[in-house]
């Protein structure tokens, strides 16, 4: 049984979900991990030093800066089919590729796993988290995306540990090409990885207004995020979405604010260790999973915690 | 050009579905079904290249039982063409979806496919990508804007830093985001007319296919709840428990 590790980053730096990853796989058997990327080597210095895995294989290509699903699919597919079990993080690049992978290898992939409970059963919520369902592979390979709030990250010690080796070669793809992309520039603690996170609501009314969140969300050390209405309204950018449908986090304290609570909302952020809410409807069913509850209007609430907090 | 959106009948997105007691699955008697919301936004999109002139046919196929016909009903109100229906009565996983989706796209040769990037259901987002890998087509999931020029499309997809743009050479496949657009109601002239629209019947079993799932759900089980909370009466009050009873901050 072997088991790969297909490594998430932006060809500078490990997303750190990728060690989310690195954990839930050592529950199976013989870890070894893939990087590919344009420039391998600073990933792999973060990598070395983790501890249980074997091999570290890399494939340095320019065409895999920006990591098209057709690219890195047919790479994984040409060299890996001997493999047990291949893992993505859940993330926008892991749900990108991975069940193409799957689709290439004729093999049923099994998404946003919670839970290994043995090398062929796994958990994984459906129906926006309402229910959890217990799988049981018939699959050869088991193509699985991981999601990160779910596992713990692998330790890393002092020794180098993974054996660096460059790997097979790649046929680039005619089918699609990279243009460009418009990233959301921040210098907050980056969403899902975030120990506190201030997410906003329609209530916040404007794109202006989101701004005294945004000085809560500083004072605290806080990352933004945002449920669906406010980024349809279009307040804040699509990569702050929260929910079901949007991102996963889990951190230690969530603040949602102006936020009412649907379903499709509370999938996306029901793990946090403890759960604020700030409304000013005192039925908004975002009290139902709060710890604490204040029913009052944001516009006050807000900027009065914001200075009282040092 | 020719476009084929795959439709799925899921439970409307407004239900609280419930874990039946035997922990089997959930309970879906009497409950409300829909569309999924992801495939309302792929109709709407191929409605709009039809109207700007880019596209000629829409077709909405649904694989499931009977009942999957009512949502092809929708896609025909909304303005598609016609559909197709494929009788499937067992239980269907995404890997058998995209072989189904791959024998009909070999069969009528779409230039283009537009479909949901994930069913509210099973919460795979998985169909389009493998459906891609099947047809050895490009792929463009989570798109949020999307523009045709000649054999090829632009689309704009949502990724986890924000918006990556990419060139897909056509034939391809599209997953929809929930920004692509704003999906229109059927009027009632238009239900109307849809119930003269043809849908076709295919029989899985004609199809050939292996649709046996790889995966056997073992148990189906309610999420842990969360303890309840408590309201608090001030801002003062709710900073005081954050850092001496919670210790969060
Ligand atoms: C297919 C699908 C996928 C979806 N995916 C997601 C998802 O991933 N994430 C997500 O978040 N949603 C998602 N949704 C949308 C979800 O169903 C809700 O529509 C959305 O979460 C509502 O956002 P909201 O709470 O900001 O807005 P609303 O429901 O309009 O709530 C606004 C709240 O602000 C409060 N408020 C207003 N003014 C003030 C004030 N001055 N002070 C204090 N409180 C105030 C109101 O009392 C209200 O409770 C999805 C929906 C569908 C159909
Ligand atoms: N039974 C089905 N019939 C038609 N289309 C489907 C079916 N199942 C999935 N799809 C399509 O695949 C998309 C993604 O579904 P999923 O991969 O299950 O999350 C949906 O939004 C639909 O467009």
């Amino acid at each position: 049984m072997k088991t790969l590790v297909v490594v998430d980053h932006n060809n500078n730096k490990l997303e750190k979900s990728t060690l989310n990853t690195i954990k839930a796989a050592l529950k199976l058997e013989n870890v070894d991990l893939l990087v590919l990327s344009d420039s391998c080597k600073d990933i792999c210095n973060e990598l070395i030093h983790i501890k249980n895995i074997n091999n570290i294989f890399t494939n340095e290509n320019d065409a895999f800066k920006n990591q098209l699903a057709e690219d890195s699919a047919n790479f994984i597919a040409e060299n890996f089919k001997d493999y047990t079990n291949i893992l993505f993080s859940n993330t926008s690049n892991g749900k990108n590729i991975a069940p193409r992978l799957a689709g290439l290898l004729d093999t049923m992939i099994i998404p946003d796993v919670i839970e290994i409970v043995d090398k062929q059963t796994f958990k994984r919520p459906i129906y926006a988290g309402n229910a959890i369902a217990t799988c049981k592979s018939k699959n050869k390979i088991n193509i699985i995306t991981i999601r990160s709030t779910a596992f713990e990250e692998a330790e890393i010690g002092n020794e180098n540990v993974g054996k660096i080796q460059e790997i097979g070669s790649l046929t680039t793809n005619n089918q699609t090409k990279y243009l460009n992309s418009e990233l959301t520039k921040s210098e907050r603690p980056e969403l899902t990885s975030a120990d506190i996170v201030v997410s906003g609501g329609r209530g916040l009314g404007s794109a202006e207004n989101f701004q005294i969140l945004e000085k809560l969300a500083d004072k605290l050390g806080a990352a933004m995020g945002a449920s669906r209405a406010a980024v349809d309204a279009g307040y804040v950018p699509n990569d702050w979405q929260v929910g079901q449908t949007g991102k996963i986090v889990a951190p230690n304290l969530y603040i949602a604010v102006g936020i009412s609570g649907a379903i499709q909302h509370l999938a996306g952020m029901k793990d946090s260790k403890v759960i604020i809410g700030i409304n000013k409807d005192e039925e908004a069913p975002i009290f139902s999973i709060s710890d604490y509850g204040l029913a009052e209007d944001l516009f006050k609430a807000v900027p009065e915690m914001e200075s009282k907090l040092n | 050009m020719k476009i084929l959106v795959p439709v799925k009948r899921v439970v409307d997105y407004n239900v609280k579905v419930r874990v039946k007691k035997d922990e089997t699955d959930v309970e879906l008697d009497n409950v409300k079904m829909s569309m999924n919301p992801f495939d309302e936004i792929a109709v709407e999109e191929a409605l709009r290249l039809k109207e700007k002139g880019v596209a000629s046919e829409i077709i909405a196929v649904s694989i499931g039982l009977p009942e999957v016909q009512e949502t092809i009903r929708n896609a025909l109100a909304m303005g598609a063409d016609s559909g197709i229906f494929v009788n499937c009565t067992s239980k269907l996983e995404p890997l058998s979806v995209a072989k189904i989706l791959t024998s009909i796209g070999n069969k009528i040769k779409p230039d283009l496919v537009i479909m949901g990037k994930q069913a509210i259901d099973d919460d795979m987002n998985a169909t389009g990508q493998m459906l891609s890998a099947m047809l050895n087509w490009g792929q463009a999931t989570f798109a949020s804007k999307l523009e045709i020029q000649d054999k090829k499309i632009k689309v704009g997809r949502e990724i986890d830093g924000g918006i990556e743009n990419i060139e897909v050479n056509l034939p391809a496949i599209v997953t929809t985001d929930l920004r692509l657009n704003e999906p229109r109601y059927a009027s009632l002239p238009n239900i109307m007319k849809a119930k003269r629209k043809p849908i076709d019947e295919i029989k899985v079993e004609d199809l050939k296919i292996d649709i046996e799932p790889k995966l056997e759900i073992l148990k189906v089980e309610e999420p842990k709840s969360r303890e309840a909370g408590i309201m608090v009466k001030s801002v003062d009050e709710m900073i005081e428990k954050l850092k001496n009873e919670a210790k969060v901050i």
